[in-house]
């Protein structure tokens, strides 16, 4: 069994025992991706000077017998549009491809804090605009289960280093679907929490009021440390929450007698692949068998979902984007005379196909005169797919379905046509939109040998069901402890 | 709905500060085209009575004392920039 095996408690104690170094933790990791990356390149940037000075500092302080922080020595993969200070953050976009922070992401001081050690930063879909890590500006990332696929998007580096064992956990962001369809996708457990419960100072911006920092680990008990350190009020975040944070891993009872558990019709009906409905199902019997009760519903609006999604995530993309000009910082065209043709030179060369497809269509819902029939018209049926959800809840504790309507795709199956790609996020984006917490947990595998995810959605700010219910669930299984031959 | 001409992509990608090649703006033109159709499928809802959703929890403005503090340093300010001068972000002539 290799360290990235264990639980990080049982990592805690094993260096506050002496049995193990941070040193040694953080050099397994770099031996892995040694072995690994070959065939995973779940990497844009490694750290290595920086983590093993970190691991240095944290050895000398054991030896000191000073306090441990929560995650202390972990070696943690951040997705590359989390700002690190002074270490190159590109959001996988040519058009960052020299940028060198000034200073970190709230979430990256909050890790810094709990003393966990950062190794490197993570490939992914440019500024998180894809479902399979295909879109990134800079190298494809492979499904450590089968190279032949997709590790899932746009936390695909984040997802595949984790499944992978070159890091102990990850950070991703999730707009749509991006930390729970690679989790799925990756035989990882994979956490978007409600919007405004974790900080986005830092975060590149892709989709303003839908962008939201998760962990990815390996089992339910990790993410809920993880998300206990980086969960708080931020006064440099003007969307954060000002809501206690509650111990979630006090949380994980392990008991789900008498929780009212709904599936929607709508998310295990048409459009599902049998083998993952299969998998889903059986999942249910075993929560069911524990004591939960379980009953079919509706979310009507859910075939809406993803139109609404697709006008509101590009408006506001092009919005954000428009930052990225060759001025401040980023890449710029040369050879131009005049200040507009520089900006078009910059933004044409430096984005790339997908991101510019988004901005022209998030430039013409915005424009005059579209702006009604499209942009508007989206937010209202946000409203509509938000209170699918309310009402569910106000009867239900917990809904549950897949996380994505199909395992793993092939590299290159999907990337002709963008409307088949975006189709895969029908599961994971009727959550974003209502802006409630959800977690994808590894629950068996597929014919293909891919692994399949149960995804479990929860109330706003109520991390701790879905957690609980994540962790019940796999108590009474084994699949989080498959890992990839490689 | 309508249907978005080539000339109309090529009016949006000015309005986004983008220039096209001539492949991007077929390719475009075409995939927006579909995109768009998909988006109709919102016409089958009746929204006239439903307030629109801008951000799923309550907002408010977040103010901070009005207080003096030290600014980000110039060097660093600039370290990311790709042309400064005299402590200045420098771009082409904005004017001929």
């Amino acid at each position: 069994m290799s360290i990235f095996d264990k639980k990080m408690m049982e990592l805690h104690n094993a260096i506050s025992q002496k049995e193990l170094s941070v040193t040694e933790l953080v050099e397994a990791s770099f031996e892995r991706i040694g072995k690994t990356e070959k065939s995973v390149q779940a990497f844009l940037t490694l750290d290595e000077e920086g983590a093993r000075n970190k691991a240095k500092k944290l050895d000398e302080q054991v030896a000191k017998g000073e306090e441990m922080g929560l995650l202390f020595g972990l070696p943690a993969a951040i997705k590359d549009n989390i700002v690190t200070d002074r270490v190159r953050t590109t959001a996988g976009s040519k058009i960052l491809s020299n940028y060198d922070p000034i200073y970190n992401a709230s979430v990256m001081d909050r890790l810094g804090a709990a003393e966990a050690i950062m190794i490197g930063k993570t490939n992914m879909d440019e500024f998180g605009m894809g479902s399979s890590t295909e879109n990134s500006g800079f190298q494809k990332t492979f499904n450590p289960w089968n190279p032949e696929y997709v590790p899932g998007g746009s936390s695909g580096g984040s997802a595949a280093a984790v499944a992978a064992g070159q890091a102990y956990f990850a950070l991703g962001s999730d707009t749509g679907g991006s930390i729970r369809q690679p989790a799925a996708f990756c035989g990882v457990v994979g956490l978007k929490p409600t919007y405004g419960l974790v900080s986005r100072f830092g975060l590149v911006s892709y989709a303003s009021s839908l962008d939201t920092i998760g962990p990815i680990t390996k089992n339910v008990e990790d993410a809920a440390y993880v998300l206990s350190t980086i969960a708080a009020h931020d006064p440099y975040d003007s969307t954060s929450a000002e809501v206690e944070v509650p111990d979630y891993v006090s949380a994980l009872t392990g008991d789900v007698k008498g929780l009212r558990v709904g599936i929607p019709k709508e998310l295990i009906g048409e459009g599902i692949d049998a083998d993952v409905k299969a998998k889903v199902l059986e999942a249910i019997k075993v929560l069911e068998g524990m004591g939960a009760i379980v009953e079919e519903v509706s979310l009507p609006h859910t075939e809406y979902a993803v139109p609404t999604y697709y006008i509101l995530a590009p408006s506001e993309a092009s919005s954000n984007l428009a930052r990225y000009d060759g001025v401040r910082y980023g890449v710029r065209s040369d050879n131009t005379t005049n200040l507009i043709e520089m900006y078009k030179e910059t933004r044409s060369h430096g984005f790339g196909i997908e991101v510019k497809h988004r901005i022209m269509l998030g430039t013409y819902a915005l424009s005059s005169g579209y702006y009604d029939a499209y942009y508007k018209k989206a937010q209202k049926v946000r409203t509509l797919i938000k209170n699918d959800f309310d009402q569910l809840f106000a009867k239900y504790d917990v809904i549950i379905g897949p996380t994505a309507p199909t395992t793993a795709f092939k590299i290159g199956e999907k990337t002709t046509d963008p409307l088949t790609m975006y189709l895969n996020d029908i599961c994971t984006i009727p959550v974003s939109l209502a802006g409630i917490p959800a977690i994808s947990v590894p629950c068996g595998f597929a014919g293909n040998g891919m692994p399949v995810g149960l995804q479990i959605m929860g109330k706003h700010f109520d991390e701790s069901t879905i957690l609980r219910v994540a962790h019940a669930y796999e108590q009474q299984t084994e699949h989080h402890k498959a890992r990839p031959s490689l | 709905m309508s249907e978005i001409s080539r000339e109309q992509v090529e009016h949006v990608a000015k309005l986004a500060r983008l220039n096209l090649t001539e492949d991007e703006a077929v390719k475009y033109t075409s995939q927006m085209n579909s995109i768009l159709n998909f988006f109709e499928k919102l016409d089958e809802l009746d929204t006239d009575n439903v307030q629109p959703t801008s951000h799923v929890l309550d907002v408010y403005n977040v103010m901070r004392e009005d207080e003096e503090r030290p600014s980000i340093d110039r060097e660093v300010a600039l370290r990311n920039a790709p042309d400064h001068e005299e402590g200045q972000f420098k771009v082409p002539a904005v004017m001929e």
